[in-house]
């Protein structure tokens, strides 16, 4: 069997708090393949930014680890860009100079840095490797007009739109040419509007790229649009992965066809399904336990020990609307 | 567009904004002009604006009789130099400092020179271990107490031991600057580090834990982190240090000044208390009144620089 490209190893997490630690998730487990675009969706509160940021480096898992290409990860890296749901561009810079900063950092890595990918793949992209002062500035162009923002690059962050810095943000990430992609409701804060055109957009640049996207969201249309595959989590604490829901839907994909086609208006169906009715938000479970109310649904518990989430890969043939319950357990 | 903005500026706003500091000034000093009349010292009347503006020509007079003298002296010596040399002798030619009075003028610039270099001094420790403290928890909590008891601390303490330590280890033939200035410089410095340690290290310590973030992401390195993230990031609050320290150094000075007798404003009040004429509280008051100016001056000079510097068009600056 091949290494997967990238793996979440029976993660836990406990945040030490003074009533003792507290449990966020509890036995995580996820494989990634190259170029899957991943959404991970569920009640506030699940975990999911944990995950993402466990996944990122930015914390470390109390137990169990990440795997990237078979070595472990727990620090942050620029393999492993993060687009944060606030932007969080430096105010003190241009567009253009915060792309250049990333640039920089990572394109003057010393050597020994670049031992996280391997001599074939150094050479397969001759990118990785260190570039001249002019090759920068193209590099960074390009990545600018990527996200439509070359006519405002010596903009500061103040003088532009919210949508206009969180397509910076995706600038800045792609222009790192990470190995994941990682963002965390990354158009959250964004209107209806400006959110299409950036769904849009990042779809096009999936399909030129064929980059590794791991993104949360709230947003259950967004989820089934964009991605190949959601991650439903159950509720916290000890939260875990419920769900697997592969989405086999024809790329490139067109939000208004897609509107009227029965199988997108399943796929919507099977997660709100999840969300709403089998993994409740915990704020309805607890008025429906005080008004009594017996005949709910328990919330699915998380994976039973020892079944992994094993992934069928793309181009299998299994049916359309393919979910796989915890108990489960698909071998390639 | 400018001018269509500078056309829209409400003739009323700015007639106020101009008028009213002007009729609270003359408001004053009506009212300092009553009071001063009533009070009577053994030294005569206190002084009013009157009494304080007809002083300060006298001290400008006395500098510029100062300074006719000193260039009087050095065109004599001038001459008296060319003559041996034309005489061959260039061994009798001798070049001798002037040694009149220090005007008052003089020990303005003094005073200037004096605070600028304990500030500048002060800063130099302050921001590095503001910044280190500010990034590391364990540091700050150690080196807390001993700020917090050494901030209190008045110049006047100070100086005593100030001036020990000056005179035991600042021992040579010919040294370049005085002992009374290096002691005013030092007791400056004491006194002023602390406001901008303090700031650096809260600007240092609040900087959004996102753009910390990013700095991990790409790894940035522990001095390109500072350079690029947190010292941007934190310029406003060392700024406001910055500003805090240089006025309380500028009234420690004064008062160090007064009691290490460098040549400066608070030599200049404390001779003139000393010498107890019927003009020394009329001086005294143009001191006060120029230490006042020259403040202001100074805080108005570190907003703008801090305006010029200032990447945030938002903050309102005052």
């Amino acid at each position: 069997m091949t290494i997967p490209h990238l793996r979440l190893d029976h993660i836990n997490m406990d945040f030490p708090t003074p009533n003792g630690p507290f449990r966020a998730l509890e036995n995580v487990n996820m494989v990634v393949d190259k170029g899957e675009f991943i959404s991970i969706i569920g009640h506030s509160g699940c975990g999911k930014s944990t995950v993402l940021n466990i996944v990122a480096g930015l914390l470390k898992a109390t137990q169990g680890g990440v795997v990237l290409d078979g070595t472990e990860v727990d620090e942050p890296g620029p393999e492993r860009a993060v687009i944060f749901q606030n932007h969080s561009l430096l105010p003190w810079l241009t567009a253009y100079e915060n792309v250049e900063l990333a640039v920089k950092q990572v394109f003057r890595l010393a050597e020994w840095k670049a031992k996280l990918w391997s001599k074939n793949e150094l050479e397969a992209q001759p990118y990785k490797r260190k570039k001249s002062k002019a090759e920068m500035r193209e590099w960074i162009e390009y990545n600018l007009s990527l996200v439509h923002m070359d006519h405002a690059m010596d903009k500061r962050p103040d003088e532009i739109s919210g949508g206009m810095k969180q397509r910076v943000g995706i600038a800045r990430a792609l222009a790192m040419q990470p190995k994941i992609l990682l963002m965390d409701e990354p158009f959250g804060a964004l209107d209806a509007l400006t959110r299409a055109h950036m769904q849009e957009s990042l779809m096009k640049i999936h399909a030129d790229l064929k980059n590794t996207v791991i993104m949360i969201t709230h947003d259950v249309d967004e989820a089934v649009l964009l991605s190949d595959k959601i991650v439903m989590m159950t509720n916290g604490p000890a939260a875990g992965i419920g769900e697997i829901l592969q989405i086999n839907l024809q790329r490139p994909r067109d939000r208004i066809a897609l509107s009227e086609d029965p199988a997108f208006n399943h796929y919507r169906h099977e997660v709100l399904e999840f969300l709403y009715a089998r993994q409740r938000n915990p704020a309805q479970i607890a008025e429906e336990k005080r008004s009594g109310n017996g005949n709910g649904s328990e919330p699915a518990t998380s994976a039973v020990d020892g079944a992994d989430q094993e992934v069928v890969p793309t181009g299998s043939k299994l049916p359309a609307a393919e979910k796989r319950p915890a108990q489960l357990k698909v071998v390639a | 567009m400018r001018n269509k903005m500078l056309k829209k500026i409400n003739i009323s706003d700015l007639l106020t904004s101009i008028s009213m500091p002007i009729i609270g000034l003359f408001v004053f000093m009506f009212g300092w002009n009553i009071a001063a009349k009533q009070v009577h010292t053994s030294l005569g009347v206190f002084p009013g604006p009157g009494e304080v503006y007809k002083q300060f020509t006298n001290l400008a007079n006395e500098h510029r009789e100062e300074r006719a003298k000193a260039d009087a002296f050095y065109k004599r010596q001038e001459k008296r130099n060319a003559k041996w040399l034309a005489k061959g002798r260039a061994d009798k030619v001798r070049h001798r400092k002037y040694t009149g009075k220090e005007t008052f003028f003089d020990q303005i610039g003094t005073s200037l020179i004096t605070v600028f270099v304990g500030f500048v001094l002060g800063s130099l420790i302050a921001i590095p271990i503001g910044i280190v403290a500010g990034l590391s928890n364990i540091t700050y909590k150690a080196i807390n107490p001993v700020v917090q008891l050494l901030r209190p601390v008045s110049p006047l303490a100070w100086l005593p031991l100030v001036t020990m330590v000056v005179s035991a280890v600042y021992v040579s033939a010919d040294p370049m600057f005085a002992k009374s200035f290096v002691t005013s410089a030092l007791t400056v410095t004491l006194c002023c580090l602390w406001p901008t340690l303090i700031n650096t290290a809260v600007g240092v310590s609040s900087v959004s834990k996102d753009l910390v973030n990013v700095g991990k992401v790409l790894n940035l390195g522990w001095w390109t982190k500072v350079r690029k993230i947190v010292l941007p990031s934190a310029l406003p609050m060392i700024f406001t240090g910055l500003r805090l320290s240089l006025s309380i150094g500028w009234m420690v000075l004064i008062a160090a000044e007064m009691l290490a007798q460098n040549p400066g404003l608070g030599k200049f009040v404390w001779d003139e208390f000393q010498n107890g004429s019927s003009n020394s509280l009329g001086r005294i008051m143009v001191a006060v009144v120029v230490i006042g100016m020259i403040g202001f001056a100074l805080d108005k000079g570190m907003l703008l620089l801090q305006r010029w510097l200032s990447w945030d068009k938002t903050a309102i600056l005052r």
